[in-house]
């Protein structure tokens, strides 16, 4: 800062230029000499072009390519109706499981000692490790007619797969971690005294749940269910597998894309496409703000 | 409220936290416990609390059954060394949360506890600080503001756990000095533990000293550091030379030089000597027990710090009045005017 102040003075005379010299020499010290980091900027940038943002924009390009109206009348199909209405309750369904079972795992794993707690820790990580095909495998081999409860579900006319549970339960497993994940660490770090102070004030269970934990870790649940969201409305392999593909009633927003690109309707494809990368973009933008939040939420607070 | 503890005992895995303790803490009395980490004396606390749980044992406030309660029911107020301030919350509502989550039935209404809140931040001195947040604090305001609020529910009793371990050396005399004021105006019975002995010295009424899960020594602060009951008390109060020693018939004996020093009564066998640094006599050669050879010296305001070799061979370090200018290379006679010994365990 006082650099440039200084500048336009001091280069007149030799002593400041030598000294402005051994200022750019240090800075090369310390950093990378122009060119280098010119070059590798633009590689990043070309790169991000090319692959992320070139795709983006080449999906909102398809889209629009008959103009507005047939966009419109694309998302206006009964179908397309059908899957986004399907996939928000998918959604829906599964984010609130999640939320349930991601908040027990992380408070047991973060508040308790109990014997086996590293290997709960593993096996929350095991959708992520799964392909999602096989993930959808599983409950094809549990609720399939050939399945393990086939019969059973058959006799008393329930119907799983290929049907809204079925794409629910898949959805579920495969986006499990992320709220667990995004708390587990958080939680830890937070540790059990607040939660030991409130209870030796008086607090119930309940009360210090609602009143000490929960404002705590708000902003993780939030960042946990967001990312939760995003990857449930926008899961392919699992519920590929369990959904049937029945037009009009078992296919997600994903699946749909594929049916209608394969069927060269490529606007209706696209239309629909776009709506899942306008909720990329929102979410990115969501998850930014978050994060914000959380690296703040640990020593200042919102007021 | 008095409190009773007996035979209480508490394992982690293998590691013993308390080994039979047996303590009585009189009504309105403020008491340290006293002992290196791992002797288990917040173990201890937190148990009072209904914060953990022994294996075995009682606790009794006022004679009734602690351990049949839950730290909720204890009415206990715990101020923790890391304050555990609801990080979410201002520091009123910190204040006020104790009173907020008391059943409906006998809840206070918004005023009684707005004039609750506002009469306990005037106790510690810190009303100014009712809007901010716990992380806007310095450490010693963050532990008043955690004093406040676990004596917001009228607590039977007050236990603080290290509370000035994580502050900084002047703002740890200051406090304390304040929490001595404040347990004289308040009076309610209170236990708080400390690894620093000059803190437990100076703000307590008496003093327990653990170590290993055991109480080695209850007494008042001039007890502890006057007469130590055990080897281990000695040599952790107060600074001491200890020196390994033997008995034998009635006299000391140290390496191959018999001292002219009284055995107490102790049995013949492996002893351990305890002088006070400040308790070792420098007169000129021949005059005392020891003998020894000045190696270096050091100035520390009023007394000189010297470092004594010892014709044993033991060196140790002694606290000297500037009166007698010691110099490296003297040859000095040492004589205790106190001190205690101990049989080896």
């Amino acid at each position: 800062m006082t650099m440039q102040i200084a500048e336009p003075v001091s280069l007149s005379s030799p002593d400041a230029r030598a000294r402005a010299h051994a200022a750019a020499a240090r800075d090369n010290l310390r950093t990378e000499p122009r060119a280098v980091r010119v070059v590798i900027i633009a590689l990043a940038i070309a790169f991000l072009s090319v692959f992320v943002v070139l795709p983006l924009v080449l999906v909102f390009a398809q889209a629009f390519s008959r103009g507005v109206l047939a966009y419109l009348s694309a998302l206006a199909e009964p179908e397309a109706l059908a899957a986004i209405k399907l996939t928000l309750i998918v959604a829906a369904i599964s984010v609130g499981l999640n939320l349930v079972f991601g908040l027990v795992a992380a408070w047991a794993i973060a508040k308790f000692e109990f014997p086996g707690k590293t290997f709960l820790i593993t096996l929350i990580d095991l959708p992520f490790s799964v392909s999602p095909v096989i993930s959808g495998l599983v409950f094809v081999l549990l609720f399939g007619a050939q399945g393990y409860f086939g019969g059973w579900l058959r006799d008393h006319d329930i119907q799983i797969l290929f049907a809204v549970p079925g794409i629910a339960l898949a959805t579920t497993f495969v986006t499990f971690p992320f709220v667990a994940r995004a708390l587990i660490p958080l939680m830890q770090e937070q540790g059990t005294q607040e939660e030991e102070a409130a209870i030796s004030l008086g607090a119930s269970g309940l009360q210090t749940f609602f009143r000490v934990t929960l404002p705590n870790i708000k902003w993780g649940v939030l960042y946990g269910v967001l990312l939760c969201n995003a990857r449930a409305m926008g899961e392919f392999g699992a519920v590929s597998v369990v959904s049937g593909h029945i037009r009009g009633e078992t296919n997600t927003m994903p699946l749909l894309v594929e049916i209608l690109y394969n069927e060269y309707q490529f606007v209706a494809a696209f239309a629909i496409a776009s709506l899942l990368a306008m909720l990329a973009l929102i979410t990115l933008i969501a998850k930014t703000v978050l994060e914000r939040h959380l690296d703040e939420g640990q020593d200042v607070h919102d007021h | 409220m008095t409190i009773e503890v007996k035979n209480l005992v508490k394992k982690f895995g293998s590691f013993s936290a308390l080994d039979g303790v047996d303590l009585k803490v009189n009504d309105g009395e403020l008491l340290a416990l006293l002992g290196p980490s791992g002797s288990g004396k917040t173990t201890l606390l937190r148990i009072i609390a209904g914060l953990d749980w022994p294996d075995s044992g009682e606790v009794s406030f006022n004679g009734e059954d602690a351990l049949a309660q839950g730290a909720r029911e204890r009415h206990v107020g715990f101020v923790f060394q890391h304050y555990a301030l609801f990080r979410h919350m201002t520091v009123f509502e910190n204040v006020a949360f104790g009173l907020r989550v008391q059943p409906r039935a006998i809840r206070k209404d918004e005023a009684t506890i707005r004039a609750r809140v506002k009469e306990l931040l005037d106790l510690v001195q810190l009303d100014w600080l009712a809007d901010r947040y716990p992380s806007q604090l310095s450490g010693g305001q963050r532990q008043r503001i955690a004093l406040a609020r676990a004596l917001a529910i009228e607590p039977r009793i007050l236990l603080l756990d290290e509370p000035f371990g994580a502050l900084d050396a002047k703002v740890r005399k200051e406090l304390r000095k304040w929490l001595r004021s404040l347990h004289h105006e308040i009076n309610v019975t209170s236990i708080f533990v400390t690894h620093d002995q000059e803190e437990a010295l100076e703000v307590a009424n008496r003093v327990v000293v653990m170590d290993k899960g055991r109480i080695e020594q209850i007494g008042s602060p001039d007890d502890v550091y006057e007469t130590p009951a055990t080897a281990f008390v000695h040599g952790f109060i107060g600074e001491s030379i200890e020196l390994p020693v033997q008995v034998e018939g009635g006299l000391i004996r140290l390496g191959d030089r018999l001292l002219n020093l009284a055995a107490d009564g102790l049995a013949p066998g492996a002893s351990k000597l305890f002088v006070r640094r400040h308790d070792m006599q420098v007169g000129p050669p021949g005059s005392g027990a020891f003998e020894g050879a000045v190696r270096h010296v050091r100035n520390f305001g009023p007394v000189q710090r010297a470092e004594v070799a010892l014709s044993g061979g033991e060196t140790i370090e002694i606290d000297a009045p500037r009166d007698r200018e010691l110099r490296a290379g003297d040859t000095v006679g040492l004589n205790p005017r106190r001190y205690r010994i101990f049989a080896s365990a």
